[in-house]
């Protein structure tokens, strides 16, 4: 048995995310967070996007949200998905504030099946050795 | 903030000799052919040149390979709107007298050469958004459709998208240059495939190959040009994202922001307006440009559109040449707008041509609906 080799693009961690990517490689969704306005933001930055503070952390999501919006991609846009198509690309409002991109699985690909404003909840991905992409599932 | 409401014209617009598709050319001859028509167009030659703008590469190229060593230079680049965003950009520098004569250019094979273009992995839309899948704009920009959707309701921004489509198309089939050359019905769009649902093939701009050019010149020395100058009234900028990811509301640009301030700079409103061409990368564009402009309210564009309206015959002409949907779209189309908009206001446009094209409003929409730019152009 020979394992496809993972084809499709992968992330650069860099520096103000290698935390981040260490957090996810061990299941577990990490923000950054800013102490002076007290919310946690995405993607991460050591200063505060909203206020430029330094004093920022990092703090762990609880992993629900709700879908903010998605689409159904049926037109692989690179051939290294044309194996997943129709699959779904997604917004995540995150219980603690802040939005990310990210994938709807465990789901039909259909519109029908999938509403904007649903409780999702995180899934993890381990797509090679180093990376491993948080993904979200409708909430059970 | 300085006065530059009708300080500076539009002399010279063209397109590259040919466009659509175009194998046998690269994205360089495309600019070059469009910047000697252009001037042509404007009665000038490329030694009037001293103010050079370009997007997606930077002027460094274009100057080598269009033998042009600018005193003034700008290579913004913020996606397709960039060449509308030049336009502010020149008129600001020929009244500090940085440059007399702009030249903006855009060329790009679109369609013959995909070659990837690398980008730079720490953007973070490289780094949590294209492994997702998030690559390329119709996947993008159908995720901000999904939500207008969501707050408006379904069946009603369906229909919207239908009618900017279809009427689209029905101003291509007047224009020669347009690539789409077959009438499309409600039905053919309904029944186009679905590349990201919610968007069907026909809610998607073309890909094409293709060059434009725009020349600018001081009020003065556009007196003296071969047609009658097309002047800038108003003009204003911005973005608020990269990735639509971190877009703030999916639902609206910041032509929010643009419309109003370019109309203020013009000391006009919506009714001034004769003519509108908005960025139509995709239907879902136009409908959320038409509100962020004011011609409507959130959500109420899909009552704006509705019976045909934008369509030749109908009270709002829009989007005259075809548009980004029907007549080219290379990958960065702002450019075209502006061609089109001189070329009404000047009365070039034959069978498509707008009675009485006083004024028109360009906005460009660039990115992931990422930045816009407004110009208000008019005739003398
Ligand atoms: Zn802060």
């Amino acid at each position: 048995m020979t394992q496809q080799p993972y084809s499709k693009p992968l992330p650069t961690p860099q520096p103000e995310s290698d935390f981040y990517w260490e957090k996810t490689r061990e299941h577990e969704l990490w923000l950054r967070s800013c102490n002076d306005c007290n919310q946690a933001y995405f993607y991460p930055r050591d200063l505060c996007p909203d206020c430029f503070s330094r004093n920022t952390t990092w703090v762990q999501a609880s992993g629900r949200g709700t879908l903010h919006t998605f689409a159904i991609v049926h037109r692989a846009p690179t051939p290294a998905f044309r194996d997943d198509a129709p699959f779904v690309v997604a917004i995540v409002d995150l219980e603690e504030g802040p939005r990310m991109p990210t994938n709807l699985v465990d789901v039909e690909p259909d519109p029908s099946a999938i509403h904007v404003g649903m409780p999702v909840e995180v899934v993890f991905d381990d797509v090679t050795e180093e990376i491993t992409l948080p993904k979200f599932k409708p909430a059970g | 903030m300085a006065d530059l409401s009708r300080t500076a014209a539009i002399v010279g617009v063209a397109e590259s000799d040919e466009i659509g598709t175009v194998p046998n050319k690269s994205s360089l001859q495309h600019h070059m052919e469009a910047a000697a028509n252009a001037l042509d167009d404007a009665g000038l030659s490329k030694s009037d040149v001293d103010g050079l703008f370009t997007a997606g590469y930077s002027t460094y190229a274009t100057g080598d390979y269009l033998g042009i060593k600018p005193r003034f230079t700008d290579s913004t680049t913020v996606g397709g709107s960039s060449f509308i965003i030049h336009i502010a950009h020149a008129i600001a520098a020929i009244n500090a007298g940085w440059c007399e004569v702009a030249l903006i250019t855009h060329g790009q094979a679109g369609r013959s050469n995909r070659a990837p273009q690398p980008a730079d992995p720490s953007l973070p839309t490289l780094q949590y958004e294209i492994p997702y899948g998030f690559i390329g704009q119709p996947i993008n920009y159908a995720m901000g459709a999904t939500r207008y959707m969501h707050q408006y309701g379904e069946d009603r921004t369906r229909q919207a998208l239908a009618e900017i489509a279809v009427s689209t198309r029905k101003w291509a089939l007047m224009n020669p240059k347009a690539a789409m050359k077959d009438p499309m019905s409600f039905d053919d769009y309904h029944n186009s495939r679905w590349i990201a649902w919610p968007f069907h093939l026909f809610d998607c701009c073309l890909v094409t190959d293709a060059g434009a050019a725009v020349v600018v010149t001081s009020a003065e020395r556009a007196r003296s040009a071969k047609k009658p100058p097309v002047w800038v009234l108003g003009a204003a900028e911005s973005h608020d994202h990269l990735g639509i990811s971190t877009m703030p509301d999916l639902t609206s640009t910041v032509s929010r922001h643009t419309g109003p301030a370019a109309l203020g700079m013009a000391g006009l409103t919506h009714s001034d307006i004769d003519l509108a061409m908005i960025y139509d990368s995709f239907t879902y564009t136009v409908l959320i440009t038409l509100e962020g402009l004011g011609f409507c309210g959130p959500g109420e564009g899909p009552d704006f559109v509705a019976g045909q309206r934008t369509a030749p015959g109908g009270d709002f002409p829009m989007n005259t040449s075809g548009g980004g949907l029907s007549y080219t779209h290379p990958g960065m189309y702002g450019i075209f707008l502006i061609i089109e908009a001189v070329r009404q206001l000047r009365g070039e446009c034959g069978e498509r041509q707008v009675p009485d094209c006083g004024i028109s409003l360009v906005n460009g929409t660039g990115g992931a609906l990422s930045s816009t730019g407004t110009v208000v152009l008019a005739r003398d």
